[in-house]
């Protein structure tokens, strides 16, 4: 991620230090995970410690500092989904990927995370793949739906 | 657009404004909401661009895609006006016949209508389906009607013509006592007195006030306030520029998920042609009044739902709460006062205005009035965004509304209020929805998550889920909640697995008691509420699973 569009994000929020959730989250959005350059330039630039930046990082789940694979996958835990049966559909996933919440895999084509409901409950269990919903899982669907991404 | 000044002129815009319409004109209302359009609905709405377009009927029938229209189990769901034709799981293919032969040849489609499921009778119209029959729609009814990104179909129902009586007909003291009068209670979980937190505001030194929107829906399992705010924006905004009034604050701040693009999208378009209007900023309707609002997202902590901790994060900081000696409505964002409410209680402020608050305590039990968004979710026929009055049993919610439990199943429990709810067992099925009445129960409304559990859930496991689920939300500042909630887990989790012992539930309940005494806020206070009413209505599953290793469920 270059300097320009970190200047530009910044520059939008008008440099104020109580928009650094904001410009974080925005950095992430675009690059998918929060490098360190960003984030020393995200200091300097609104003039925060490093260390309260760090914190706020660290704090979410929604940031990472790792790099993340070519497709994320988010699997709903929530209530609804959880009767409905959504620890199979995760357990599901982790074999087929090879890697747990939190991971990506070594080629970096998937990343894993759980969250805890999307709003969607009459579609539980649900999966999210790069922001595309599918619903009504079970673990024989979401091989399909996994098989679609390359 | 062109400015209003006045009240006089607002009324001649929405003249104006209904002049155009022809009450008669076709229009298919489609549901954008997040479930229908995870169920493919944006192929549907485009489908139906289409077809109007190949059938040169541009200028003959409008679309409109809306919020949430309720019923997200049979979704995606389509709305024919004027007939007010509900049709539900409709896919694109269908969509030139739904054009030729129901907007066109006025003829219902029997195959796309609802059919219950019992029965086998067949509803037409939303008014005659079960799921919305039984239902007391003020809130959310005007979902299929509005174009979220209209201010215009606000405005042509009436739409900002509370704010306009509050801001020229009545003084900020009057329009504080009707909301106190009408007794509205906070609807994000605890159920406080909305005109005495507005007082207390009010009242706090200090020259610089905020209003705050938390629209933050952390609860798994509670849908209903995205629902009503991506599908009618306006009504929210209406609602907290009156109580802005009121507690003569010129600041509001909107805090809501950053995973939910509709409704960022819908908040955003809201607020310019509010803004263009005149109806948000300096001088509002020509009355004096300035009010700004900003918008803030979070990433879906669930402790930044909780008011301090939110207020922290709106500053830029991380959302750990504080110890409230002195309330946020005090001493909140930059220690001014800050009066935080709900989206579905800044909703309801336009129409007690409107209606005054003899209408709204007409509606609802003694000491909860008015109507509630429910969430209803989990092993039921009919999961949607259902509203009630107050005092409506839990068994017309379950049965008349919900459809009952799939596949033949029993009912077992409901939980309500997320993980710091409780669940109560079928036998107190018809206990009323009321805030007081569901809190003696153990099982506290909270934001209005109604989840229904069936025969084949495990308790102990249900009550371990939330715990699991706290163990990530829990900030971590204070040791009760941060270390009692683990420690509660693991026990949890060994009773769970076959490992439990003799003590293990007297454990449980002991390190209860010293999390609610000791933890900071509610969210450390409340952790084991699912746990304790788990024990108080399903002791015997736990004792099972201790002393014979296994799970009656």
């Amino acid at each position: 991620m270059d300097n320009d569009k970190i200047g530009q994000i910044i520059d939008k929020h008008q440099g104020k230090a109580s928009s650094l959730i904001q410009v974080l989250l925005e950095i992430q959005s675009e690059n998918h995970w929060l490098p360190k350059e960003a984030l020393e330039r995200v200091s300097e630039k609104l003039q925060v410690p490093l260390t309260r930046i760090l914190h706020i990082a660290t704090f979410y789940k929604a940031f990472s500092l790792v790099p993340k694979g070519r497709h994320e996958i988010h699997i709903c835990v929530g209530t609804a989904c959880h009767v409905r049966g959504a620890t199979r559909v995760l357990e599901t996933v982790q074999d087929l990927t090879g890697i747990k919440p939190g991971e990506t895999d070594s080629d970096s084509k998937f990343s894993l995370e759980t969250v805890n409901c999307l709003g969607c409950c009459a579609l539980g269990p649900e999966i999210v793949v790069d922001g595309k919903h599918h619903g009504r899982i079970t673990p024989a669907k979401a091989e399909d739906v996994l098989k679609k991404y390359e | 657009m062109p400015r209003i000044n006045s009240p006089a002129e607002l009324e001649e815009l929405r003249k104006g404004i209904l002049s155009k319409r022809d009450p008669d004109k076709p229009c298919i209302a489609i549901c954008a909401g997040i479930s229908c359009l995870a169920l493919g609905n944006d192929r549907v709405i485009s489908a139906f661009e289409e077809e109007i377009k190949k059938q040169s009927l541009e200028a003959k029938v409008d679309i409109r895609a809306t919020g949430c229209h309720g019923f997200c189990e049979k979704g995606p769901n389509v709305v024919i006006y004027p007939e007010e034709i509900c049709y539900i799981e409709v896919t694109p293919e269908d969509v030139p016949e739904i054009v030729s032969q129901t907007v066109i040849g006025k003829k219902v489609i029997d195959r796309l209508i609802y059919a219950d499921p019992n029965t086998g009778e067949k509803a037409a119209h939303q008014s005659e389906i079960p799921f919305y029959k039984n239902q007391t729609r003020h809130l959310i009814s005007n979902n299929t009607k509005i174009d979220p990104k209209s201010i215009d179909d606000y405005l042509a129902l009436g739409g900002y013509s509370a704010l306009s009586k509050a801001l020229f007909e009545m003084t900020t003291e009057q329009v504080l006592e009707e909301i106190k009068k009408a007794n509205l209670r906070g609807r994000g979980g605890g159920g406080f007195p909305a005109g005495l937190k507005w007082e207390t505001a009010r009242n706090a030194p200090g020259e610089e006030k905020y209003v705050i929107v938390n629209a933050h829906e952390g609860e798994p399992g509670a849908f209903m306030d995205r629902a009503l705010f991506t599908g009618n924006p306006h009504n929210v905004l209406e609602g907290l520029i009156i109580g802005a009034y009121a507690i003569g604050s010129h600041q509001g701040f909107i805090y809501t998920r950053h995973d939910t693009p509709q409704l960022r999208d819908n908040i955003d378009i809201a607020l310019t042609q509010a803004e263009e209007y005149g109806l948000l900023g300096e001088n509002i309707l020509g009355s004096g009044f300035n009010f700004n609002v900003e918008v803030h997202l979070d990433i879906g902590i669930f402790v930044s739902g909780e008011s301090s901790a939110l207020m922290r994060s709106i500053e830029g900081k991380t959302p750990e709460p504080r110890p409230k000696y002195i309330r946020t409505s005090v001493s909140g964002i930059w220690g001014k006062p800050s009066n935080l409410n709900n989206v579905e209680t800044w909703a309801n402020v336009p129409q007690i205005i409107n209606k005054g608050s003899e209408w709204y305590t007409s509606i609802g039990t003694e000491r909860s009035k008015g109507t509630k968004l429910i969430s209803l979710s989990g092993n039921i026929c009919n999961t949607g965004v259902v509203e009630v009055p107050m005092g409506t049993s839990l068994r017309e919610i379950v049965y008349d509304i919900g459809g009952g439990i799939p596949n033949g199943k029993k009912l077992k429990a409901i939980h309500f209020g997320g993980p710091m709810g409780g669940s109560i067992p079928e036998s107190l099925l018809d206990t009323p929805l009321d805030f007081d009445e569901l809190a003696k129960l153990g099982a506290p409304m909270g934001a209005g998550g109604m989840l229904v559990m069936d025969e084949d859930t495990n308790m102990v496991d249900v009550a371990r889920f939330f715990l699991n689920f706290l163990t990530d939300e829990s900030c971590g500042k204070c040791v009760p909640c941060r270390e009692g909630i683990r420690q509660m887990l693991k026990i949890l989790t060994n009773i769970s697995e076959g490992k439990g012992k003799e003590g293990d539930i007297e454990l449980l309940e002991e390190l209860s008691e010293v999390m609610g005494e000791a933890s900071l806020c509610a969210l450390g206070k409340t952790a084991s509420d699912p746990v304790l009413s788990t024990l108080r209505y399903f002791r015997d599953e736990y004792e099972a699973h201790i002393k014979e290793k296994k799970c009656p469920a």
